[in-house]
């Protein structure tokens, strides 16, 4: 008896007390939805009759249509393009404030973020109104005299997709890059200089490699959710720049075929681990490779 | 090496201006006499902000906005609460992979939790309303809450509890008079950003609302339509300076309760991005 | 319910004329152990702490000390034996319940509040009124030396003041038992110093019992009235300063407190009165019984002389009880003093000699032979281990 009432009032079941409220809430709200949409996709739905047989149709329909294939490999497609854009263009924005940010540091973060304090719809949408055929974009170049025919390929594409997003995620980029360059001791490069390194070697052969945790942990954050992202393709994306998100949604709400949904989601999410985690697994050779 | 830092300070501000390009546009275009939103510009008007108070369908999705943003605030850090004094104060068994669980909405696509909820919802036969919303932005905006919230707990040192334990004040009574002072910065920093994450999210919202609409959605429903730009263009420059002011008193509490227990100013957000916690 | 009959003992202490017994006990341990999953932190701590002592636990980091102090808190609970604190048993009972007060290492002065707002902190429960906790916060603050800081901040404070609010905020609760837990480490040294004399003389002015942990051997001596050295878990020995430096009960204890030259010799007991030890190349010496900390029989042991109780016989005249020849290897010069190191035929380790450097008296240098003297009495035999 004393055993139960010394193990009540110890840590432990403090902690699992605490715990219990918010963990309890997310088994509910997360674990369980996440389940079911695992398993409504061995399931089949005729109109709005569920058949609850295991069946693999909707992951063999999602897998096998050139349709589905295509949509899936442009997304993946789209994602790898902004993750690269995004970060090589954050990168040196990153470097920039880290090493020659002075005093005004946290300003520079702090204007880089503001932007993306307005509506991420609105953002979106503005980047349409800046692509569009009669847009700023159009108007400003032809109004200056740059150019006689609006540009085309700017909107309604996978290419808009790619700019909007590229600017999208641009802080979610810069902050983890740069958090990782502030981490560095500078006294490591002063050693490198003082044996010999010019300033690109000793970029390369200390600054980069000692960030990478910051570019990798970029690279995570724009990637996994990118995949998903409905808004953008929907907006500025026209019929070439669709995700596999606009379908998903297209087969829960019109076409009524939420089995066929749910699989392609997982088949996403679960080709999305895949590729992050043979990110990792590379990232990690590369890093021992160099010796740090 | 004076060529280096001048081509990068040269990148550094074209790239703030690619940044900044599309907010400019805001306030542009809001103020800007022309239903045609390019340019070049015509004459200066307020008629677009005038134009909003008319809208009676924008204020109800901003007062529903609004009952949403407040509730997801208030029940994502009551959870951030819990979760952090339980992962910054005690050893428990499986603490490791619960707090990875709960941290983990913040890595899977909205769009993903918002069609899991949907069908959950609709399996239990539960029908869509604005508290719908609050459940799904309450789970994103939890491991925002946990994130600040668990680095105020950190910072307390556990000897001030035991201090005042020893000094015959009861566990309540330490709560009250040291733990929550103490954290209470960071408690305010959590309502501002469960809110400000709340007020602008769409997709979730976009799923699981009933009739009700939220702000957001009601921007989405306004975007086929050429002639309401404009006032889009007005609200949305509404929404920035909202959006600025309360970033601002974000950082204002978060820089007091870092003062309050003695440690140096962190980056903003950059400790949402620390993967590995700092002892 | 513990606090009900407390307070009433108290209350009906007041009332009877106090007898000043400087022999009673105030907190008693009994066979502690404590456990820490597989860790055993204490190993069965037994010790007697009399009202109004000046009271220290000293040991290396590790050997319990600290957790030793936080038992007689209340911030655990022992996984054996019992605590008792003014004739109460404390099993069960919390730390806000119990008749101590604790100055912890990090002074945990509560940053969001004020220094009278700190010091008053525990009288806000007692409900005294406004103007009588005012007069006792003024009354503590006086006694620290901290008049008219009551506004400042507590991030205002440097570490000095922040200790002597800590104190404060602990004595205005008249504890029976003031814990303090090694107070006085993170202080430069001259503060350092500064602070020991005045907690002792503190301590004498209010008479409250003072348990006092420090890894420093000088502190406890310096401040204790007794002091208990722990080890891994236990206390191996309870004495005032001066028993402890000059009869350590082991070699261990001997090594902790100061520097001590060991030579390997022989006891001799010839029947109860007669006790010879056999010093080696030292020759054989007489020794009385208090020179043995603890009871041992005829067989090897270790003989201790401190570095002082030797001394260079450096002019010809000088004498002592006895003397052996050796050359000096190193000197070291402190100012006030010189530590000879000198090597002894005979003996495989030099010896220690510390000489005061009294006016006229020459140094010696390297390589130069000496003469070593030495009494018996300056002897101490302990345990072979």
């Amino acid at each position: 008896m004393d055993r139960v009432k010394n193990w009540f009032s110890s840590d432990s079941s403090r902690g699992l007390t605490l715990i219990g409220l918010p963990f309890g809430f997310s088994l509910l709200l997360l674990a369980a939805p996440m389940l079911l949409i695992f398993f409504l996709g061995f399931w089949t739905q005729d109109y709005l009759v569920l058949d609850r047989s295991f069946s693999l149709d909707n992951y063999i329909e999602a897998w096998t249509e050139p349709m589905y294939r295509d949509l899936m490999l442009r997304s993946l497609g789209i994602s790898a393009a902004v993750t690269l854009a995004t970060v090589m263009l954050a990168y040196p924005m990153a470097y920039f404030i880290s090493f020659h940010g002075g005093n005004r540091k946290a300003l520079w973060l702090f204007l880089v973020t503001i932007p993306f304090w307005t509506s991420y719809l609105l953002r979106v949408f503005l980047w349409k109104v800046i692509l569009g055929y009669n847009g700023v974009l159009n108007s400003a170049l032809d109004w200056l005299g740059v150019i006689e025919e609006p540009l085309t390929f700017i909107l309604y594409n996978a290419n808009a997709v790619i700019i909007t997003l590229t600017h999208a995620w641009a802080p979610f980029a810069i902050l983890p890059i740069y958090v990782a360059l502030e981490k560095i001791d500078r006294s490591y490069l002063e050693a490198a200089t003082d044996l010999g390194d010019g300033p690109l070697k000793s970029f390369l052969r200390i600054t980069l490699p000692l960030s990478m945790t910051g570019v990798v942990g970029a690279a995570l954050i724009i990637f996994i959710p990118t995949i998903g992202d409905y808004v953008t393709p929907k907006l500025v994306g026209g019929k070439d720049g669709l995700m596999i998100a606009n379908m998903i949604q297209v087969q829960f709400m019109k076409a009524n075929n939420a089995p066929l949904g749910a699989s392609l989601a997982v088949s996403a999410m679960g080709i999305v681990s895949i590729i992050s985690l043979v990110f990792l697994a590379l990232n990690r050779r590369w890093l021992r490779k160099r010796g740090s | 090496m004076k060529s280096n830092k001048n081509t990068l300070k040269v990148f550094a501000y074209s790239y703030l201006i690619f940044l900044y390009a599309p907010v400019l546009l805001l306030p542009i275009f809001a103020f800007n006499d022309s239903t045609i939103i390019s340019f070049p510009l015509n004459s200066f008007t307020f008629k677009w902000f005038a134009g909003l108070t008319q809208e009676t369908y924008l204020q109800e999705s901003l007062k529903n906005s609004l009952f949403v943003a407040i509730s997801t605030s208030i029940l994502s850090t009551c959870l951030g609460i819990l979760a952090s004094r339980a992962s910054s104060r005690y050893e428990f068994f499986g603490k490791k992979s619960i707090l990875s669980f709960l941290i983990l909405p913040l890595f899977l696509p909205e769009i993903i939790i918002g069609v899991a909820l949907l069908v959950v919802l609709m399996q239990l036969g539960l029908p869509l309303s604005l508290w719908t919303v609050i459940l799904g932005h309450t789970l994103v905006c939890t491991p925002f809450s946990i994130a600040i919230l668990n680095s105020a707990f950190a910072n307390m040192d556990m000897s001030l509890e035991e201090a005042s334990l020893d000094l015959g004040e009861t566990r309540f009574g330490t709560f009250k008079r040291v733990i929550f002072p103490m954290v209470s910065p960071g408690l305010i920093a959590s309502l501002l950003i469960g809110f400000t994450i709340s007020l602008d999210e769409f997709i979730i919202a976009f799923f699981l609302t009933g009739t009700e609409t939220t702000l957001p959605v009601y921007i989405w429903g306004q975007l086929r339509f050429p002639a309401k730009l404009p006032g889009v263009m007005a609200l949305g420059f509404l929404m920035l300076l909202l959006s600025l002011i309360l970033l601002l008193l974000v950082e204002f509490f978060r820089r007091r309760m870092n003062r309050t227990t003695d440690d140096q100013v962190n980056v903003q957000f950059g400790n949402l991005f620390k993967h590995d916690k700092k002892t | 319910m513990i606090k009900l009959m407390y307070n009433l003992v108290i209350y009906l202490n007041m009332t009877k004329k106090l007898k000043t017994d400087s022999k009673k006990i105030i907190v008693e341990l009994n066979g502690v152990v404590k456990h820490f999953g597989e860790i055993v932190a204490l190993d069965g701590v037994s010790a007697q702490i009399r009202e109004g002592e000046f009271f220290s636990l000293l040991g290396p980091s590790g050997c319990g000390k600290t957790t030793l102090l936080r038992l007689i808190a209340g911030f655990e609970q022992p996984t054996k034996g019992n605590i008792t604190i003014d004739g109460f048993q404390m099993d069960g009972v919390e730390a806000n319940e119990r008749p101590t007060n604790m100055v912890f290492q990090s002074y945990a002065i509560f940053p969001h509040l004020n220094v009278e707002e700190n010091v008053g902190y525990g009288l806000k429960r007692l409900n005294l009124g406004k103007d009588e906790t005012a007069r006792r916060v003024d009354e503590m603050l006086n006694l620290v030396d901290l008049d008219n800081y009551n506004k400042r901040p507590a991030h205002a404070l440097s570490g000095g003041q922040r200790q002597r609010v800590a104190l404060a905020r602990s004595l205005i609760m008249k504890p029976k038992v003031l814990l303090l837990d090694e107070p006085l480490s993170s202080l430069d040294k001259n503060l350092r110093e500064q602070m020991q004399v005045e907690l002792r003389h503190l301590q004498r002015s209010v008479g409250i019992t003072f348990i006092f942990v420090t890894h420093d051997q000088e502190e406890a001596l310096t401040m204790s009235d007794r002091t208990a050295v722990m080890f891994e878990g236990q206390i191996v020995q309870i004495a005032t300063p001066q028993e402890i430096y000059s009869r350590p009960k082991s070699k261990r204890v001997a090594s902790f407190i100061g520097v001590m030259n060991f030579i390997e010799g022989q006891l001799l007991k010839d029947g109860d009165q007669n006790t010879t030890v056999d010093a080696g190349i030292l020759g054989n010496v007489k020794v009385n019984p208090d020179q043995m900390p603890i009871p041992l029989n005829s067989g090897p042991v270790t003989i201790g002389i401190r570095p002082e109780m030797l001394t260079l016989l450096i002019e010809d005249q000088d004498r002592t009880e006895f003397e052996i020849g050796g050359v000096i290897l190193e000197g070291a010069y402190f100012g006030d003093m010189t530590n000879y190191t000198v090597q002894v035929k005979g003996l495989k380790s030099p010896l220690t000699i510390s000489m005061r450097n009294t006016a006229g008296r020459r140094v010696l240098e390297d390589g130069e032979s000496a003469r070593v003297g030495w009494g018996a009495d300056s002897l101490v035999i302990l345990n072979k281990s």
